[in-house]
């Protein structure tokens, strides 16, 4: 989908199971209907040190939380998998100051 | 070829070191552990001798080196607090530390390199009777560009198509992070050049994780140290589990350089672009001297470069004013 403000691509993430739109562009977020509650929800949950929400009806499987990446991340950055021989490749390349 | 004089007295200087210290030494071969431009390091038993980079001057080398005997459990102590000459370079002696094993990143220490450096950024700087110069992260960024710059413009026709979106990626950069400017933090103690090179076990081979390395160690911007790791994860060559293991447990250490929670890439945005910019220009000159073509780990740092080059920077990259 398009930013409405600045026409970027947006791209999905997911929050502790909420979906957000992201702009690649600009920033701005996009909140579907129910989904500013959701969040709402879960930090007051978090801020009541309460245990952990039981997990929502799973309409789709929990998709791990990917971790935040900047706008130009790769694409496969915070998604996982497709690092196999890649990773092993590049490990070696992180131990030098190169 | 001709032999490394340098080289050799060095081994003779750890060979000397070593056996000053232990009665019975095992005298097993001298190891070259690294002989690079900007370093010469070997090994003798359980005693490591490194020659500095010819450039650097002891005014610059001492207050790191006595950062490096006040800081134990952070840093790996020298064996002696004041460098000695040879030849005109400046020559250190370390205790020999197990380092990383780059043939299993499952076992890589990334909530000890994450904690350590926080450990690091916690410091209250300056360490008592020294005078800290700038941790040297934006310099060395700023070199590596540069030679980039004179290989490609000393031979035009083998220049690169990937040298181009390099300096593009290079020139969003703030002022600061190209080295042109001080940076906008003067008094958070910072490694300077992290990477998984930099952690030993000392003593080895079960001891607690270490940094090593002062050369580059300073005042600084605490991101620039996460950014090497921050820079692999965003251009697709980190998995996702390992650089949330490193932050979080940075995060978890109290470390200074991103907020305790939120989006962290307001802080890192800047010395990422950086570390890619850098890392990429390294490889590309390396290519270029090696006459061969970019391999896939390469090749995807250039193409973070183009990805960072059409990128607005982080609109929330502010530093308090």
């Amino acid at each position: 989908m398009q930013c409405p403000k600045c026409r970027a691509p947006m791209h999905t993430y997911n929050r502790n199971g909420v979906q957000i739109e992201q702009c690649s562009g600009c920033r701005g977020i996009f909140l579907d209907y129910g989904e500013l509650e959701a969040l709402t929800r879960l930090e007051s949950q978090w801020s009541q040190q309460a245990p952990p929400p039981p997990s929502a009806p799973q309409a789709y499987p929990a998709a791990p939380v990917a971790p935040a990446a900047p706008a130009w991340g790769a694409p496969q950055a915070g998604h996982h998998g497709h690092y196999g021989h890649k990773r092993q490749k590049s490990f070696g390349r992180m131990l030098f100051s190169s | 070829m001709t032999a490394n004089p340098l080289l050799s007295e060095l081994t003779a200087k750890a060979r000397a070191k070593a056996h000053s210290s232990h009665k019975a030494c095992p005298c097993g071969a001298t190891v070259t552990l690294a002989d690079r431009p900007d370093a010469t390091v070997v090994r003798h038993a359980g005693t490591v001798a490194k020659a500095h980079a010819p450039d650097l001057t002891p005014a610059d080398l001492a207050p790191r080196l006595t950062t490096a005997t006040h800081l134990p459990g952070i840093l790996l102590p020298p064996l002696a607090a004041t460098p000695v000459d040879l030849h005109g370079r400046l020559v250190t002696f370390w205790p020999y530390g197990t380092p990383v094993d780059p043939e299993d990143p499952d076992a890589a220490p990334w909530e000890a390199a994450a904690t350590l450096l926080a450990h690091l950024h916690r410091t209250p700087a300056p360490i008592p009777t020294t005078a800290l110069p700038p941790m040297r992260g934006p310099a060395k960024a700023a070199q590596a560009i540069a030679r980039l710059r004179t290989a490609t413009a000393a031979n035009p026709q083998a220049a690169p198509t990937a040298a181009p979106p390099i300096l593009r990626a290079w020139a969003t950069l703030p002022a600061w992070a190209q080295a042109k400017t001080p940076m906008p933090d003067t008094t958070t103690l910072c490694h300077g050049d992290l990477h998984l090179g930099q952690l030993v076990r000392h003593p080895t081979p079960h001891g607690p994780w270490l940094l090593i390395d002062v050369d580059d160690l300073g005042t600084g911007v605490p991101a620039w140290d996460l950014a090497r790791p921050a820079a692999w994860y965003a251009g697709g060559l980190l998995p996702p589990d390992e650089w949330t293991r490193f932050l979080t447990a940075y995060r978890a250490a109290g470390g200074p350089a991103v907020p305790a929670d939120g989006d962290p890439w307001p802080a890192l945005d800047v010395p990422a672009r950086a570390l890619t910019a850098q890392t990429a220009a390294r490889a590309v000159t390396k290519a270029m001297a090696e006459e061969r073509p970019l391999d896939e780990v390469e090749q995807a740092l250039v193409d973070a470069c183009v990805r960072i080059a059409s990128a607005p920077p982080e609109l929330a990259y502010e530093y308090a004013k």
